[in-house]
This record gives C-alpha cells, sequence and structure tokens, in this order.
C-alpha cells in the first residue's frame, strides 16, 4: 500500500516556502518531491522600486533573521563592485568578525533544533543556554541580539572598540572551554549515533550532482567553501580550510552525524578564526565614505552588475546586482539562499527511511525549521492527518525504542 | 505575585506567516533556559485546539491568509492573538509590498491583539506581552 505524506506546502519557518510530498510504503519513504514557491514578501521586489540602495540593506537583513549578516554581505560586496567602493582593511577585519560570530550562533541554534528533533529535549535546553554567550557577545558589539545593522557600502558601521574585546575574547575561552563536552554529549550519545549514522546518506557523487552547499555538502566530503575558494573581506589573510567529517572521524559518510560532526567543528573554527582576527586588526577607519547622500550619488552613478558571494552559515550564498546610472534602486536584485540549493538534496536523503526519520533528516541541512508543519497521509482516498506534533511524537518513539 | 493572580498555566500556539525568522528565534530564546518562560507553565503547543493564545510573527503574506484565520477559528475562547514584532503590527519592513495580506487587523479584525513591537523584540519584552495576554484572559473568564 502506498501512501503519500505532504509536509508543508505552507512551511512557514523557512526562507523558502516549502512542500516535502513523500510517498510511503508501510513506514518506508519509496519517494519523495520538493516543491518550491508559494510563501514570498516580495523583497528583491522592494529592493528593486521602493528602496534606495541604503535602505535595502536593512530588507536584505529580513531576508532571514537568521543569517541577517550574510545577505547584506553578498548585496554589498556586488555593489561594491560595481560602484568601486574601497574597503578599509580595519572593516574587513570587522565582516569577518561578524561572520563569524553569525555562524556560532547558527550553527549551535541548529544543535539545539536537531536535538530537539530527535527527542532530546534537555540537550535543546543546553545547547540555547551556551548559546546565549555569542547572542550576548553580539549585543555588546551591536548592541541588539538577533538583527546586527552592522553592514554599509564601503565598510561597516560601528567599530569593535577596546573594551569590547576582553568581553569578545571571554566568550572565546568559554566556547573553548566547552568544546569538548559538547562534542561529547553530541557524538558519544549512544542514541544519537543510532538515530543519525548511516541515516539521511548524501553520496559525494549526489552532493555534486545536485549542487548542495556549506555543512551539507562539505559532510560528504567536497571540499567546498568560499572563504576557501575565493577568499573575500580579510579571509584571505586566514587560512580557512574547508571542514569534512573525517577531520575527526577519519572517514566521510555523508549522513546526518557527518553533519553534525562538521558544524561542531565549525564552531571551533569559527572560534580561532575570531581569536586571529583580533589579534592581527588593523587600527584606522571602518568606513571611507561617511556621508550617506554622497554614497547614494556615487552609486546612481555607477552602472554594471556583479555577483557578490559569501559562504554563510548554510553554505553559499549568491546575490546578482546590476545598476544603471541615473536608476535611483537597484536595476536587478536576485538573492540565491543556500537553503535553496540544499533542498533538493531532501530526495537522495530521505529515500528508504522511516516517517519518524523526516523530522531530523529534514533538519539535518539546516532549512530553518521550526514549523508549524502539517502532514497528510492519503490511505485509500480518505485522507488522516499528521501534524508536525504527530510526527514529531513519531520521532521520539522511535528514539526510544532503540534506546531498550 | 502572578502565580496567585493565575488560574491555569498558559499554551501558546505558534504561527509563522511568513516572518523573517528573526521574530521566532527569539520565542525559542524565550522558552529557553537563559528566560524560561516554561517555569510559569508557560508553553508552545502543537495544535490550536490546545492554545490560548496564537503567537504571530510575520506580516501575513497573501498565501498565508487563510491558514492564519483557520488557526484562529480553531482557537477556544477566550483567545488572545500576540503579535510579535513590528512587521505583523504594521508590515514593518516589508510595507507596500505586493504580496502582503496583512498587517494582522486586516486579516483577524475582531481579534484581541497584544503587540509586541520590535525588529525583533527582545525576549524581555516578549514575556511581557505574554503577562499582558495572560492578565487579559484572567480577566474574561480563562480557564473556567
Ligand atoms: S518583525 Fe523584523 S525580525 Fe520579526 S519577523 Fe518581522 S522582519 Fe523579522
Amino acid at each position: 500500500m502506498k501512501y503519500t505524506v505532504p509536509i508543508g506546502p505552507i512551511h512557514p519557518a523557512l526562507k523558502e516556502p516549502i512542500a516535502i510530498n513523500c510517498t510511503v510504503s508501510g513506514e518506508e519513504i519509496t519517494d519523495v518531491d520538493v516543491v518550491a514557491s508559494q510563501n514570498h514578501r516580495g523583497i528583491e521586489w522592494i529592493g528593486m522600486n521602493r528602496n534606495n540602495p541604503v535602505q535595502t540593506i536593512y530588507i536584505a537583513e529580513r531576508v532571514c533573521g537568521i543569517c541577517n549578516f550574510c545577505h547584506p554581505a553578498c548585496l554589498i560586496m556586488a555593489v561594491e563592485e560595481i560602484a568601486d567602493i574601497d574597503v578599509p582593511e580595519r572593516a574587513q577585519y570587522i565582516r569577518v568578525i561578524q561572520s563569524e560570530l553569525e555562524r556560532i550562533h547558527s550553527h549551535l541554534l541548529w544543535a539545539g533544533v536537531a536535538a530537539h528533533e530527535l527527542g532530546f529535549d534537555s540537550l535543546l535546553h543546553y545547547t540555547w543556554m551556551v548559546r546565549e554567550k555569542v547572542m550576548d557577545t553580539l549585543e555588546i558589539v551591536n548592541g541588539n541580539r538577533v538583527t546586527k545593522a552592522i553592514m554599509m557600502y564601503g565598510g561597516v558601521r560601528r567599530d569593535i572598540k577596546d573594551e569590547h574585546v576582553p568581553k569578545i575574547r571571554e566568550m572565546i575561552k568559554y566556547y573553548q572551554d566547552l568544546f569538548d563536552k559538547v562534542a561529547k554529549l553530541f557524538l558519544e550519545d549512544k542514541t544519537i549515533k543510532m538515530r543519525t549514522r548511516n541515516i539521511g546518506i548524501l553520496t559525494k557523487e549526489d552532493a555534486l550532482k545536485l549542487q548542495a552547499v556549506g555543512p551539507t555538502v562539505r559532510a560528504s566530503g567536497v571540499k567546498k567553501d568560499v572563504r576557501q575558494d575565493t577568499p573575500y573581506f580579510a579571509y584571505p589573510d586566514f587560512d580557512v580550510k574547508a571542514i569534512t567529517p573525517d577531520m575527526l572521524t577519519g572517514k566521510v559518510v555523508g549522513d546526518t552525524y557527518d553533519r553534525i560532526v562538521v558544524r561542531l567543528l565549525e564552531v571551533k573554527q569559527s572560534v580561532e578564526i575570531i581569536e586571529q582576527a583580533l589579534d592581527e586588526m588593523p587600527p584606522g577607519e571602518i568606513i571611507s565614505e561617511q556621508k550617506i547622500p554622497k554614497l547614494l550619488a556615487k552609486i546612481k552613478r555607477a552602472e554594471g552588475e556583479a555577483i557578490g558571494r559569501h559562504e554563510a552559515p548554510r553554505g553559499e550564498d549568491i546575490h546578482y546586482v546590476k545598476l544603471k546610472s541615473g536608476f535611483e534602486s537597484l536595476y536587478t536584485w536576485k538573492v540565491r539562499a543556500p537553503t535553496y540549493s540544499n533542498i533538493m538534496a531532501w530526495r537522495p536523503m530521505l529515500m528508504h527511511h522511516q516517517i519518524a526519520d523526516i523530522p531530523i533528516v529534514a533538519a539535518s541541512i539546516d532549512p530553518c525549521l521550526s514549523c508549524t508543519n502539517r502532514a497528510v497521509v492519503t490511505e485509500n482516498n480518505e485522507e488522516k492527518w499528521l501534524t508536525a506534533e504527530d510526527l514529531h511524537n513519531l520521532s521520539v518513539k522511535k528514539t526510544k525504542e532503540m534506546m531498550k | 505575585m502572578i502565580s496567585k493572580s493565575f488560574k491555569k498555566s498558559l499554551w501558546i500556539f505558534h504561527v509563522n506567516s511568513g516572518s523573517c525568522n528573526g521574530c521566532d528565534i527569539e520565542i525559542v530564546a524565550a522558552l529557553t533556559p537563559r528566560y524560561d518562560v516554561e517555569r510559569f507553565g508557560i508553553k508552545l503547543v502543537g495544535s490550536p485546539r490546545h492554545a490560548d493564545v496564537m503567537a504571530l510573527t510575520g506580516p501575513i503574506t497573501s498565501d498565508m491568509e487563510d491558514k492564519v484565520k483557520r488557526v484562529y477559528e480553531q482557537m477556544p475562547d477566550p483567545k488572545v492573538v500576540l503579535v510579535v514584532g513590528s512587521c505583523g503590527i504594521s508590515g514593518g519592513v516589508f510595507h507596500e509590498s505586493y504580496h502582503l495580506a496583512g498587517p494582522v487587523n486586516k486579516v483577524l479584525p475582531d481579534a484581541t491583539c497584544v503587540y509586541v513591537p520590535g525588529c525583533p523584540p527582545r525576549p524581555e519584552a516578549i514575556i511581557d506581552g505574554v503577562v499582558k495576554a495572560w492578565k487579559f484572559l484572567e480577566s474574561a473568564g480563562g480557564g473556567e
């Protein structure tokens, strides 16, 4: 007997709204289809019509509240290239620090969600408690916990002052001391291992074919990282190496467990990058053009097209921008967020697994699932509704059974 | 002082109507140990039929309009909509977009709303909003 389990179609927690239609035979998933479109706020339209380029930075921040540094970063890199705007060295270092702070908070957030999907809520609470440290640091540096409003064409808007440095170093120490404990909790726990090892495998071949990005592709053994391949900001000064799971475990499986490994190692890597950046940050200006009207006039005169690429926590983010001289807004603005590349990987990952594995596998690419999901099972044309809660309960039940 | 006057714990159903996730992560932050509203018996539930409060984030895109209405209708009376974030209150940064059905007072004109402004608001502000919703529910006879 075959059933179809559509998850979504509105997946409100996603930046790109998604429907996953799973065909199941008994408990086994035999086919997966992903439908993207639907929920959309017209952000690109706003950037091309309502806003001037400076206002657009702040709408770019709201493409995603979690990675609210990466979208303005891409946009600004593209515009800076077209309009030929210089960026002081110090600003490039501050950008690196901000970008890595964001990665730490995003990966920890994800780790908590993953624990929750497995029914391990105490670990969710623990990781989110640990995450508050980086949130505090963000607040000290930016004045706000979530949206940072730090980026500006030609630099950044706020300096990292001397009094901030000890606070950031304290955070670095906190995470360095904690790393072994967190790694042990996630990687040595028998239940987590059982639920994630060999579950949701994405082979290297499939990963390349589907053009997955970020930790999803690196967990499959592909050494791909924008910070390593085409360094931008101050990244050329840092020896960033793409992280693959074999660095810790000695082998690449490409499963959900490997994706946990990669993200944990990346938190460690980010902490190291921030430490190095603090040591080597040159003094000087943080922005090349203080006067916004002058900046806007310069952008208005500029003409051309460019692509901004940035390694966001979820993978490579790309913005395409075209400017036309005399045009008040961006002439063309196209955003390609990393999740968009990664969702296609759900199909090979979910095939031949059980319904109870959907939550953790779907979450393993970090699509910002926080879900008020509904799923429907069609059985002889009679519809049976599966809510997100049912799915979650199934997942928890499976964990409990495995623990017996 | 809160615990004395409230008769029942408050259950919240979270609806994301096209938000940027900024508000959603702050709601989760309010639930986890630093802010820990669960100690007051406030918790997120998986079905609107169990909920006293709908925590609404996002500007309500056209596609989400009927879903938001349906969720609201399924909730038992008395109920409150806790609008978290500026974009649900006024459209926020997304105002004038061609794909908005919101803000909330257009979609749910009869609902009692508690507004928590901010983009995103801090967890403390969200907790303050929850307490306001709670007081309203008590006065409206919630929990009887
Ligand atoms: S109010 Fe701001 S942070 Fe909250 S969902 Fe809307 S745009 Fe995002």
